[in-house]
């Protein structure tokens, strides 16, 4: 069902990603000048997901506002699958990268229906036209992904987003995010803002979806243990740097305590992260 | 009121609908309060009546159009490329159109009574079978029906999902690669050339076109749109673009009615307007406060009967032991729950 092609299949040795020097300060040459990146440097090769964690203010979501094209960067590239594109704008982006965001609201537009808004993420895949958004294939196809899902959405396509809850709406936000098969998908602390319940079932749907579609996928997380167990690399990010890169291997039998004590030894300080949930 | 009246009024109702349904796009489908209206419409009916008076009626409808849209295109483009606030860029492009319009139309006003008007061709087809006002109304009710036809179907299709899309979630339809500033400049030259072609046609239909007209048509519009949302105008695009048309014909029974009965004075229309829009949209705020003070008087009588309640048992406690609170626990529940 879900599309088992890679969308760089052909060509497994480029990366999908490929961050180089990436600086960017805010406010510069102010009191208040904050440096944000100060070169970051990351590699993602297709089908990889890494889990992005990090003290406050360490640049992760600096780093994704670069790669999506939210920001421009004062320095560095931003390629994506081969092409530079540091310097395109956001929603031209969008076409080979998707993004979701922490807030459940950010991510579907409510006075639209379910269908409604799947149908215009798919729609990107194409190209906006005239032709009518809800064609009977689209929208049997439109069902039968909203059933995989297993939130039971396929029974309230046409209800209007707004009137689903926080875990519905990410569930159709990654469905949204997914059907279009993304070169790179951005997870921006996907499931900060859900109860427990929800978190766990968003993220066993993002293990799903990412697994399946072989998706080349970066998440932002605050859930030590999800940071080690989620996807095959760790990232750990302070001052704007990548302090430490753990792969699948060396994660292997890594409990949080050894990844707060690699952040000791490579930063030099404490995680000092308020949202940081420490699993034990 | 008699026969003809109503029929008057409800011809009225038809040809300001698309006002209404132009409204409709750029308030409720792009979120914007777009006060351009007032100079399209104006625009519309200048453009309109001046290529009339040349002879070319139907040139003058099909202009009219076109006008409305630029001016729709120069408001986006300020809104969108020059980053100014939607009603100052609206307010810009009002007031510019204002010295545009005295241009094009020449004067203060200008008649059309012996101008050739869009219909003549279907008077002259209908000649013996419909009077001149019944051909006018079924000239107006079908291209109204088929203009609302092909905006509907245009709302269902990817763009148009594209255009619903940026006035309900920008960030997410940015993030969805889609170009919300050209949706936003495409949506509001669509409103405006439908308000241009309102004026357009009010132009032959009255008969004259007049430079003060055009004042008051955003709320006479939203007005009309918001009546149609008591019919169930929020239900979805297509509910919404046919009850905007319902609206515009209640508006003007509703305005022909206070009339007739001498309730008010043509001089208070514009009052009359703003009024409805004012009312229908203060209506949600000031039913929940209604509810809310109403809830917090239901939770204070319970609150208090609870201190009651409480009092007595602190009384009773003193002389047997076992007056304990528990007995006031229900209405503990009860509290809560009213206080929500």
């Amino acid at each position: 069902m879900t599309s088992q092609t890679s969308p760089t299949t052909s060509t497994d040795t480029m990366p999908t990603l490929q961050v180089l020097g990436l600086t960017k300060t805010f406010n510069p040459g102010t009191p208040v000048e904050h440096h944000a990146l100060n070169g970051i440097d990351v590699t993602l090769m297709p089908g990889e997901f890494a889990c992005v964690v990090g003290s406050n203010g360490a640049g992760k979501s600096t780093m994704f506002n670069a790669i999506a094209g939210s920001i421009i960067p004062d320095g560095g590239l931003v390629r994506i699958a081969g092409e530079n594109v540091t310097f395109k704008p956001d929603f031209k982006r969008a076409r080979t990268l998707s993004r979701v965001f922490q807030d459940p609201l950010k991510g579907t537009a409510p006075n639209l229906t379910v269908a409604e808004n799947v149908a215009l993420a798919y729609g990107r895949s194409t190209k906006s036209s005239l032709a009518f958004a809800m064609r009977r294939e689209r929208r049997e196809m439109i069902h039968d992904r909203l059933a995989s899902l297993g939130f039971g959405l396929e029974e309230r396509m046409d209800t209007k987003v707004g009137t689903l809850s926080g875990g519905q709406r990410q569930a159709v936000t990654l469905l949204m995010a997914t059907i279009g098969n993304p070169s790179l998908l951005l997870l921006d602390e996907h499931t900060a803002a859900l109860d427990p319940e929800a978190t766990r079932r968003i993220l066993d749907l993002t293990d799903k979806i990412v697994s399946a579609g072989r998706i080349t996928t970066m998440m932002i997380t605050h859930n030590l243990g999800d940071a080690l167990s989620m996807g095959d690399r760790t990232l750990v990010m302070d001052d704007g740097r990548i302090v430490a890169d753990v792969s699948a291997d060396e994660r292997r039998g890594m409990g949080v305590d050894d990844l707060l004590a690699l952040f000791r030894a490579n930063a030099g300080h404490d995680l000092d992260d308020d949202k940081v949930l420490l699993e034990k | 009121m008699s026969p003809s009246v109503i029929f008057d009024a409800v011809m009225l109702g038809f040809e300001y609908s698309l006002l209404a349904v132009g409204i409709y796009i750029s308030f409720r489908i792009l979120d914007m309060a777009d006060l351009t209206v007032d100079g399209s419409f104006c625009l519309g009916m200048a453009v309109s009546a001046t290529c009339a008076v040349a002879g070319h009626p139907v040139l003058g409808l099909v202009l009219g159009c076109v006008a409305g849209a630029a001016a729709g295109c120069v408001t986006g483009l300020l809104i969108t490329r020059a980053k100014i606030n939607p009603l100052l860029a609206g307010i810009i492009s009002m007031t510019g159109l204002y010295s545009v319009n005295i241009y094009v139309l020449g004067g203060p006003n200008v008649s059309l009574l012996d101008a050739p008007k869009a219909y003549d061709t279907f008077v002259t087809l209908a000649k013996g079978v419909l009077k001149v006002s019944q051909v006018k109304m079924v000239f107006i009710v079908v291209l109204v029906a088929a203009i609302v036809a092909v905006l509907a179907a245009f709302l269902h299709t990817e763009s148009g999902l594209a255009m619903r899309a940026t006035g309900d979630n920008e960030d997410m339809c940015r993030a969805s690669s889609i170009n919300t500033n050209l949706m936003k400049v495409v949506g509001l030259a669509v409103a405006n050339c439908l308000v241009g072609l309102t004026g357009a046609l009010l132009a032959q239909y009255q008969g004259y076109a007049d430079m003060g007209s055009g004042t008051g048509m955003v709320m006479v519009g939203l007005a009309s749109v918001i009546i149609g949302e008591l019919f169930g105008g929020r239900r979805g695009v297509t509910a919404g673009l046919v009850c905007s048309v319902v609206g515009s014909v209640v508006y003007r029974l509703i305005i022909q009615s206070a009339l007739m009965v001498n309730f008010i004075d043509s001089n208070a229309l514009k009052l009359i307007s703003a009024c409805i829009v004012a009312v229908f949209m203060g209506a949600p705020a000031v039913r929940d406060a209604i509810r809310s003070s109403k809830q917090k008087k239901v939770a204070r009588e319970k609150a208090e009967a609870y201190e009651l309640a409480l009092a007595s048992a602190a009384t009773a406690g003193s002389t047997t032991a076992a007056g304990s609170p528990a007995g006031a626990a229900p209405s503990d529940d009860a509290t809560t729950e009213g206080g929500r």
